[in-house]
């Protein structure tokens, strides 16, 4: 039997995310594979936003930075940038990622440098009561958008691709064993790592566009497909459905090594200038 | 004895005084400053980084100071009302930091390579919420030097953002100074937790209001969120830990105020003063020469030079309110820092401005003229 009660703040129970809520799944994920990968709690720095996937820090027995809304990434660059033998996870929602935080994620998988980002993407402001979303299909309704959504949503994951991103994978609250090795594979990855992950928020996600907690994950179940049988499958059966699993990977120097070596040169050449 | 510039004053008192981790936006007319520290930081074994945005430089810093190292920022008015969200979070987390704003003409895009001194007031309120501030003013190359080293002493000991508000004339001009020897200055580092983790409250109160404050990573876990929070650090709303967070926050920098104020006293320690000036950063310096030919016609007139500005030296202004028949404030602004000194004088004397907002430094001969209207008056 698992011991999450290991990794969390029990003083912190109950939490405050809604009965059926995908954010619970999506951190007992996390927990597994942070077991799997053997890391110390010392060693774990998680730094996360504002939204309700960013209330996970607060759970969590490490050392943990509940940031600004939409400025995770930064400060979690601050603290890999300064102290690299921490494991940074950065924890962030679609809003908080791709909104407000759009341009630090941009630039933080442009850097390539090293951290595991959980973005969890239910297509809504959850927190703040159902508001709209840049993932909110179009046509879905939102507490601002009541007459359905005429904005197109992002992909995340094509996103930190272009912006250089070394290891971009997505995957559901539904697919729960398929996330413990994603986000596994993206904390032992030496670089810039993406985890979208699809996940559910039957109250206000759901509920406004009558769709249960039972029918969401029933989506997420029946509207992905995994990466090796999408290979096999033709455009048009693939038409409308999301990808999930492993999308990219790649070499790519790493920021903060990088970073150490000209720390080396700088010191190389100032004592050669003396 | 070297020529330096304020900048290039700020970046080396920076690095003397322990700073390790610098993340900048370019701006005018603080862009010295980074490009200085680029090439410093790493020589010393220390890291720097050009973010994508204020924004995310400031956010940056403090995660960077979470990890126990001592961090700066420089930007000027764009940039730093960019900040103020995340120097608020610094506020209510208690992460030490400086930020260097290099004071030049605004509202908006302004003039960014001319001096103004319109960013005090935002300096006490920039961020929302009630908060404590800290704000210094340098009115000399060696005084950049040694208030930047003041800076971190009191960001580290008072767990606070620090802001130096430089004005672009002291910021660029180049003066002859003599350096200090790093190993001469004294230099105050955050106060840390030595017991068991598990008994570890780094939000709690103590006698100075200061908690410790563990390094991310050396064995002490915990949360530090910008919500309001108990001593663990933990999300609580409850109305008494609310108002107890909020009064210590403040309680802090008020129990440190021997340490946190400064001032300087030009004329006054002559009783006969009955004219006073106050005025910071490069207007003091006009004003200093305004009080020499204002006393070579025998006007007795004095000068109060607040160095730091918050908190606001309260007491000095009172004090001096008493001894003066009128007050005389001088600032690159349309009166900013008299509002403070008519709020604290309370018309116990007259309060007037010599006000400049052209981007040109205030001419000696501007304050002159008020002083000897004022004093035939």
């Amino acid at each position: 039997m698992f011991n999450y009660e290991k990794y969390l703040r029990l003083e912190m129970f109950p939490h405050i995310w809604c009965p059926g809520c995908g954010c619970g799944i999506v951190m007992k994920s996390l927990i597994r594979a942070i077991d799997r990968v053997g890391l110390k709690k010392d060693d774990i720095c998680a730094v996360s936003g504002i939204g309700c996937s960013s209330r996970l820090t607060g759970y969590v027995d490490f050392n943990t930075l509940h940031t600004t809304h939409g400025r995770p990434l930064p400060f979690a660059t601050g603290v890999k940038l300064a102290k690299p033998s921490l494991n940074v996870i950065v924890v962030t929602g679609d809003g908080d990622a791709l909104a407000i935080g759009g341009n630090h994620f941009i630039h933080a998988a442009r850097r390539n440098i090293d951290l595991t980002v959980l973005l969890f993407n239910n297509g809504t402001y959850g927190m703040t009561g159902g508001q709209l979303a840049p993932t909110t299909p179009i046509g879905k309704v939102a507490s601002t958008a009541r007459l359905g959504s005429i904005d197109p949503p992002f992909d995340a994951c094509k996103l930190a691709i272009a912006a250089g991103a070394t290891y971009v994978a997505r995957g559901t609250s539904y697919h729960t064993q398929q996330l413990d090795r994603l986000i596994e594979g993206g904390i032992r990855h030496k670089g810039f790592a993406l985890i979208e992950i699809l996940e559910n928020c039957n109250t206000y996600y759901g509920r406004p566009n009558r769709i249960g907690l039972l029918d969401l994950l029933q989506w997420e179940k029946d509207n992905t497909v995994n990466i090796k049988a999408a290979e096999r499958m033709t455009p048009a059966e693939l038409q409308g459905k999301i990808v999930t699993g492993l999308l990219h990977q790649a070499e790519r120097p790493e920021y903060v090594t990088q970073y150490e070596e000209l720390m080396t040169r700088a010191q190389a050449k100032a004592r050669a200038a003396n | 004895m070297k020529l330096l510039q304020g900048n290039e004053a700020c970046a080396e008192a920076a690095l003397a005084a322990g700073c390790r981790f610098f993340a900048g936006y370019p701006i005018s007319p603080s862009s010295e400053i980074a490009e200085l520290l680029s090439v410093r930081l790493p020589q010393m074994g220390g890291r720097f980084i050009q973010m994508e945005d204020e924004i995310a430089a400031m956010g940056a810093i403090l995660g960077a100071a979470m990890t126990g190292v001592k961090v700066l920022t420089a930007t000027s008015g764009p940039g730093y009302s960019l900040k103020q969200e995340n120097i608020g979070y610094a506020a209510m987390a208690e992460i030490p930091c400086v930020i260097v704003n290099i004071m030049r003409g605004g509202p908006s895009t302004g003039l960014p390579t001319q001096p103004a001194q319109a960013d005090v007031m935002q300096a006490r309120w920039g961020t929302h919420g009630d908060h404590p501030a800290v704000a210094l003013t340098p009115a000399s190359v060696r005084e950049v030097y040694d208030e930047t080293v003041r800076a971190f002493n009191i960001a580290e000991r008072f767990r606070v953002p620090v802001t130096l508000l430089i004005d672009e004339i002291i910021a660029h001009m180049r003066e002859r100074v003599v350096v200090p020897d790093p190993s001469e200055l004294t230099l105050w580092e955050r106060p840390r937790p030595s017991g068991p983790p598990e008994q570890y409250l780094p939000f709690g109160d103590t006698p100075s209001g200061v908690p410790p404050m563990a390094d991310f990573g050396s064995g002490y876990r915990y949360h530090v969120t910008g919500l309001y929070h108990d001593a663990r650090g933990l999300p609580e709303d409850h109305p008494e830990v609310v108002d107890a967070l909020q009064r210590r926050l403040m309680r802090k920098v008020e129990l440190g105020l021997p340490e946190i104020q400064k001032y300087e006293q030009v004329s006054l320690a002559l009783d006969d003063a009955t004219l006073g000036i106050i005025a910071y950063g490069s207007s003091a310096r006009s004003a200093k020469a305004a009080i020499r030919l204002a006393r070579a016609r025998g006007i007795p007139v004095g000068l109060l030079r607040p160095v730091t500005l918050w908190p606001f030296p309260e007491g000095p202004v009172a004090d001096l309110a008493k001894q003066v028949r009128h007050l005389i404030v001088v600032e690159m602004n349309l009166g900013q820092i008299a509002l403070e000194v008519e709020r604290v004088t309370r018309g116990l004397c007259p309060v007037h401005r010599v006000n400049r907002v052209t981007g040109e430094p205030i001419p000696p001969e501007q304050i002159l003229e008020k002083i000897v209207e004022l004093a035939g008056s």
